[in-house]
């Protein structure tokens, strides 16, 4: 009896073990298996590249590379820190001679860093991106909502929504550069095209899914919401949005993600001081080390276009009311 | 017929196809009272659920018309409250809070904010719902979803409530639990209700009159059989009872006799 029990007990704990195991390699070595396998690759590849800025990089390379702009960030961030410690020092001499002098703040105008460029994209994509989704909700709503609405904007939406960002920019930039003619203006011009243009092409996903998700309401809940009388607002409120709030999710995380790329072309046209330039900047430099940097940079914005995708599903399980759906 | 609380008048109604119009209802005509609980029974098919929705102001009748309390009615309102078979609470609002919604819309202006806490409270106590009350509806039963639907309901004081197979979805126990809870809350309230069944002792047990339909196209009402049954009534003491077991007989053997031949006995 006793022998019995004790041979189920390790055939559970050898279960259990066996299941540890699996999800264990599920979730960590498989990936790793399939990145070194990449490496690999790209190691084999890349060296039967050669260009006429040299070797094509390998993943030594851009590692390289990567820390090299890494040193150049904290040098630069060293130098302001100098520049303004002087500056500091200068000013009090002076104001130690003559208490009534007047004493000059400058700001240090050093290059701006990778890191610095990183933040310049982000803010951005992320201005863009809010101009798109305040115009995408409001809109797919009343499109969702009334069919009349939906046909009459269809049309336009399914010419519009293939347009390719390169094709919109010249138009942005010189209405740009037209119209936001301020003197002392807040934002830069190419941070507004980049924007704008950010803004016309990653629309579409969000139009399109918030239509859909509001069409396909519950017929139930609608009459729900006509026997109880509810106010359109009220409707909207409590009924549509949050019914809709899935497909609405789902349609920002498509137009974040492609904001994301076409950020990248828009900044390299506009000259949008980002990554995009940053890439374009390497190409036109066309030094030894540029194609790492470039790799660099391609990487770069993998990785961040991966966690702004994560951050926005984040945010959907926060809003979802159905904690039982799954999200990917 | 001296009450004519509810007055359904000559309704027909026609639904647009790509050929000729279907006519769903012709002519239907019926009188209930206040107070009364009327069951709506027969084939799938044959327009219940239209004839409620019609009641219920979600469909337009093509000719004749509702009229209740005197007025006609042709838009939907919380006058004419309606329990979906499928309960369509609003599965991102609490037990609490869907009750709410609806108090909040019909009592907007007469009820202070302490007084509807109060009469969402007091319609899901009516349900024996209170102790969900901030529950979603994903995390309770079928059977309690419904009851909260029925609590809904009740809080908007409606005039007539409208059924449509309120517990068709449910299992046979929960269903026996949730019809005597109706029986009783309708003895309490005198409500007028208007139920559609698919379920013979369903609408023996409750109902004061059984209205029973003739199949469609172009379906009307057949026969209407009143239940003569001594309220309150009990399933068990009943399930022997030679006039509920004639009751009953009387229904099946509309349905499954005089209509079992849709084609031929089609008006």
């Amino acid at each position: 009896m006793l022998a019995k029990l004790q041979q189920l007990q390790t055939k559970v704990t050898f279960a259990s073990l066996y299941k540890f195991y699996d999800s264990a390699a599920k979730a960590i070595a498989l990936p790793c298996v399939g990145i070194v396998m990449f490496i690999f690759i790209w190691q084999i590849t890349a060296s039967n590249i050669v260009t006429s800025l040299g070797q094509f990089p390998g993943p030594g390379d851009v590692w390289n590379q990567s820390k090299v702009l890494v040193t150049e960030h904290y040098q630069e961030r060293e130098k302001a820190q100098v520049f303004y410690e002087r500056q500091e020092v200068r000013n009090s001499k002076k104001l130690a001679n003559n208490p009534e002098a007047v004493v000059k703040i400058r700001q240090y105008t050093g290059q701006a860093t990778y890191f610095d460029k990183i933040v310049t994209s982000l803010y951005t994509v992320a201005f863009g991106f809010l101009i798109a989704t305040l115009v995408a909700i409001p809109l797919g709503i009343a499109c969702g909502l009334s069919d009349k609405i939906y046909r009459a904007v269809n049309p336009i939406i399914q010419v519009f929504k293939p347009v390719s960002p390169l094709a919109w920019l010249p138009l942005v930039t010189i209405v740009v550069s037209a119209t936001y003619t301020s003197s002392d203006p807040y934002f830069e011009k190419a941070f507004v095209t980049s924007a704008v243009t950010v803004a016309l092409c990653c629309l579409w996903p969000t139009v399109v899914n918030t239509i859909v998700g509001v069409a396909s309401i519950d017929r139930d809940l609608i009459d729900v919401s006509r026997v109880l009388r509810l106010s359109t607002l009220t409707h909207i409120k409590s009924i549509v949005i949050p019914s809709a709030l899935p497909l609405i999710f789902t349609g920002l995380r498509l137009s974040l993600a492609t904001g994301w790329m076409v950020l990248i072309a828009a900044e390299m046209l506009a000259q949008n001081p980002g990554l995009g330039k940053f890439i374009w900047d390497e190409f036109q430099n066309g030094s030894s080390s540029s194609l790492s940097r470039i790799m660099v940079a391609v990487i770069t914005i993998g990785i961040i276009g991966f966690i702004l995708d994560h951050l926005m599903l984040m945010i959907q399980k926060r809003f979802s009311w159905n904690k039982q759906a799954t999200l990917r | 017929m001296q009450n004519r609380y509810l007055e359904i008048s000559q309704v027909s109604i026609d639904f647009p196809t790509d050929g000729e119009p279907y006519r769903a209802l012709q002519n239907v005509t019926m009188s209930i009272q206040k107070g009364e609980f009327i069951s709506l029974i027969g084939h799938s098919g044959c327009g219940k659920s239209t004839v409620l929705n019609i009641i219920a102001g979600l469909h337009q009748a093509t000719e004749g018309g509702i009229i209740l309390e005197g007025r006609e009615v042709n838009e939907p309102g919380p006058d004419r409250a309606v329990v979906f078979q499928n309960h369509a609470l609003l599965p991102w609002l609490t037990v609490y809070k869907n009750v709410e919604l609806a108090v909040k819309s019909v009592f907007k202006g007469t009820k202070t904010k302490a007084e509807i806490g109060a009469w969402v409270e007091h319609n899901l106590e009516l349900v024996n719902m209170t102790h969900a009350l901030h529950k979603l509806p994903g995390e309770i039963s079928g059977g309690m979803k419904q009851r909260v639907g029925i609590a809904r309901c009740l809080a908007m004081q409606p005039k007539v409530l409208l059924m449509d197979e309120p517990f068709g979805a449910l299992d046979a126990l929960t269903r026996a639990h949730l019809q005597d809870s109706l029986m009783e809350i309708q003895a309490q309230l005198g409500s007028t209700v208007v139920m559609i069944t698919h379920d013979v002792d369903e609408a023996v047990l409750l109902s004061d009159r059984i209205v029973m339909m003739s199949n469609g196209p172009a379906a009307s009402i057949g026969e209407i059989l009143h239940v003569d049954l001594e309220r309150p009534r009990n399933r068990v003491a009943l399930a022997e009872d030679a006039d509920f077991n004639a009751y009953r007989q009387q229904v099946l053997r509309f349905l499954y006799e005089k209509q079992k031949h849709p084609a031929t006995t089609a008006a």
